[in-house]
């Protein structure tokens, strides 16, 4: 019998990283390990996230992990790819914390605020002293959200915002919300992005019942009943789809990391599990039918760690583009979402228990498979970019 | 206060050590390598006291290039400079004898070492330096389970240092003891001294612009032919399956006739 291979590198693509990038995930693995994963298990149950975690993400470096300067971590998007993929190793709702934090919240601040709101939001946030969330979706919009039907009308050196948004990540605990508004007319051309507080009066949010996927973390619904905000909370640096789409490119790169960290778990689980059960008198590791489901699952993985890592280099480079970024998030969130599946079913009965880590990703990931940008919405990003026919606007 | 601390490479301790077919040396190759966990006790120490009193705290590694790695971690993890001793595998005694020579060099007031690596379990090397430099030594250094918060246990030192004294609350066989000692001094770290923090993303990227010196050993003069030599190593024997009993009165007749534990 050969010896058995251990772990998920089966490429070496460890060779391609770069000796801090190897610290970088190593030491966010550590955290994971040692502070999230005793604690998973009660949260998921509870329908709770640890937000008392916050400073310690924010210590880590893992909030607006790429941005640079306002206390800031600025770290190359490889890095940042590979600190998701740890984090998403863990759950995907901690991994949807940081995504919403840095690259929902935190990018279109540094990206398009005046001084003012960056030098008061931005270090906080860093620091996860602040926590912030996005509402783009709505309850009638989703795919489409260039039809999202919130207002912000002008009044004096004030707008009014009337309107309600659903399915925000961190609503609820949220202490400031990107707003995506219309201000003129009713055009997608008409988008502005505004920075509400919490507690201003007319804003509230409630908690999403009866979650079944990403229950260990804050799903919200957000509502805004004539709430005045200072003309000065209105991005100037950005105007229609591409304030929002800008941010959601940012998140879906890390969900395209994050991805491998549970399609990782997931198969780990499968292997120790297979080579601990045995049945008809021995492992169930060794049936063919469930090495064939071991070797799918470890073949996507790899290919799916380059997938991210090319994207990665590319980013760093500063020449990837966004159909680059929907290509990887489709692949490697379908990549996981099978892996779970069949995950599942190698662990058998054991597999809807909670004691094993595998359930709780797969149903996470009906949810990763669905937001920032369904994964039919990015088939047809793919169909467009290849035909130059758009199969949906 | 300028603090050396060291920190070996060691093999994972979470990985299965594969030997030779000969049985003459371990199998490094797709092995994964790690800071001795002593050590980073000893460097989490180091920069408590430092936060605390001030100075420098240099890092320490003897062994082949790829220990830059450990010490990056080191350094991400706080600590200011490194040194790396190039060199091959080295027993305890001329380990201490390399430190010896960094001591004069550097001269800190406190060298913290881990009280032994998890590759080799020796626990020699901290002692032996205390000896060949004439220094105090307190061993397996620890620390009471007291009342700290968490937050207060991430900021304070185990290690008491007062009037040129370190006091430092030690392991020992049936129980604990706290001794004072002069510095300069050698201290070794058990495993309760503390919890190391976990080094932070940008404290990665500032390590990779601190330095870290090369110092070929051969530059120190000073005859490092092995005392000890590695004879043989075996895996420990595979366990053998155990058997099941049928009631509680099998159980403790087989605990009383066969294991003669009763």
């Amino acid at each position: 019998m050969s010896e058995p291979f251990h772990g998920t590198d089966l490429l070496d693509v460890d060779r391609l990283l770069a000796e801090d990038e190897r610290l970088v995930r190593d030491s966010v693995a550590r955290w994971v390990d040692e502070r999230w994963m005793p604690i998973v298990k009660d949260h998921f149950r509870n329908g709770t996230f640890p937000l008392e975690l916050a400073t310690e993400l924010g210590a880590m470096g893992l909030l607006g992990t790429t941005l640079v300067g306002y206390g800031c971590p600025g770290l190359s998007s490889v890095a940042y790819g590979l600190a998701m993929e740890e984090l998403e190793r863990g759950d995907s709702g901690l991994r949807s914390f940081a995504s919403v934090q840095g690259s929902l919240a935190m990018y279109p601040i540094h990206a398009y605020a005046d001084e003012a709101l960056k030098n008061r939001y931005l270090p906080k946030m860093a620091k996860g002293e602040l926590v912030g969330c996005f509402g783009l979706t709505e309850p009638d919009h989703g795919s489409d959200p260039g039809a999202l039907s919130t207002r912000a009308v002008r009044d004096g050196r004030e707008y009014v915002i009337s309107g309600e948004k659903l399915w925000i990540t961190n609503g609820s605990c949220a202490d400031l919300a990107i707003v995506w508004a219309k201000v003129d007319g009713q055009g997608a051309d008409d988008i502005r992005g505004f920075v509400v507080e919490k507690g201003t009066p007319g804003f509230s949010a409630y908690d999403v019942d009866g979650k079944l996927s990403l229950r260990a973390s804050v799903t919200s619904g957000l509502v805004f009943d004539e709430v005045r905000v200072p003309e000065e909370n209105m991005f100037k640096g950005v105007r229609g789809l591409r304030g929002p789409l800008s941010c959601l490119n940012q998140a879906r790169y890390g969900i395209a990391w994050g991805a491998v960290g549970s399609a990782i778990a997931v198969y780990r689980a499968a292997v120790d599990y297979a080579k601990a059960r045995p049945q008809f008198g021995r492992p169930i590791a060794g049936f063919q039918l469930v090495q064939a489901k071991l070797a799918d699952m470890i073949n996507e993985i790899v290919k799916g760690q380059l997938l991210v890592l090319q994207l990665g280099r590319l980013k760093d480079a500063g020449v990837s583009n966004p159909v680059q970024v929907s290509l990887a998030k489709r692949n490697n969130v379908k990549m996981a979402l099978d892996c779970a599946r069949s995950s599942r079913s190698i662990l058998g009965a054991n597999g809807i228990s909670d004691e094993y880590p595998v359930f709780r990703h797969m149903v996470n990931l009906e949810s990763v498979f669905t937001y920032e940008g369904t994964h039919d919405i990015h088939t047809l990003i793919l169909g467009r970019a290849v035909t130059g026919i758009s199969a949906f606007e | 206060m300028k603090i050396l601390v060291t920190v070996k490479r060691v093999t994972d301790y979470e990985r299965k050590v594969k030997i030779t077919p000969d049985g003459s040396a371990i199998i490094t190759e797709g092995m994964n390598f790690v800071p001795n966990p002593f050590d980073e006790i000893a460097v989490e120490e180091a920069l408590r006291l430092q936060k605390a009193h001030g100075g420098e705290v240099v890092v320490v590694s003897i062994g082949a290039k790829d220990a830059t790695t450990q010490i990056r971690q080191a350094l991400a993890m706080g600590a200011d400079r490194g040194i790396l001793v190039l060199s091959d595998e080295l027993d305890s005694d001329a380990v201490a004898r390399v430190l010896v020579k960094l001591v004069a060099e550097e001269k800190p007031d406190l060298v913290i070492m881990g009280k032994q690596a998890t590759d080799d379990d020796a626990n020699q090397a901290g002692q032996l330096l205390a000896g060949y430099l004439g220094w105090p030594q307190a061993t397996f250094a620890s620390k009471t389970e007291g009342l700290e918060s968490e937050a207060e246990k991430a900021q304070k030192p185990g290690v008491v240092i007062e009037n040129g004294e370190a006091l430092v609350l030690r392991e020992v066989d049936g129980g604990l003891e706290t001794i004072a000692v002069t510095l300069p001094a050698v201290v070794t770290t058990d495993l309760r001294l503390n919890h190391p923090r976990f080094a932070s993303l940008p404290g990665i990227m500032k390590a990779k612009k601190k330095e870290v010196k090369e110092v070929p050993i051969a530059s120190l003069g000073i005859d490092v032919t092995p005392k000890v030599k590695n004879v043989k190593f075996a895996e420990p024997p595979t366990r053998k399956a155990g058997v099941k009993v049928a009631d509680v009165a099998e159980l403790v007749a087989k605990l009383k006739n066969e294991a003669k534990v009763l």
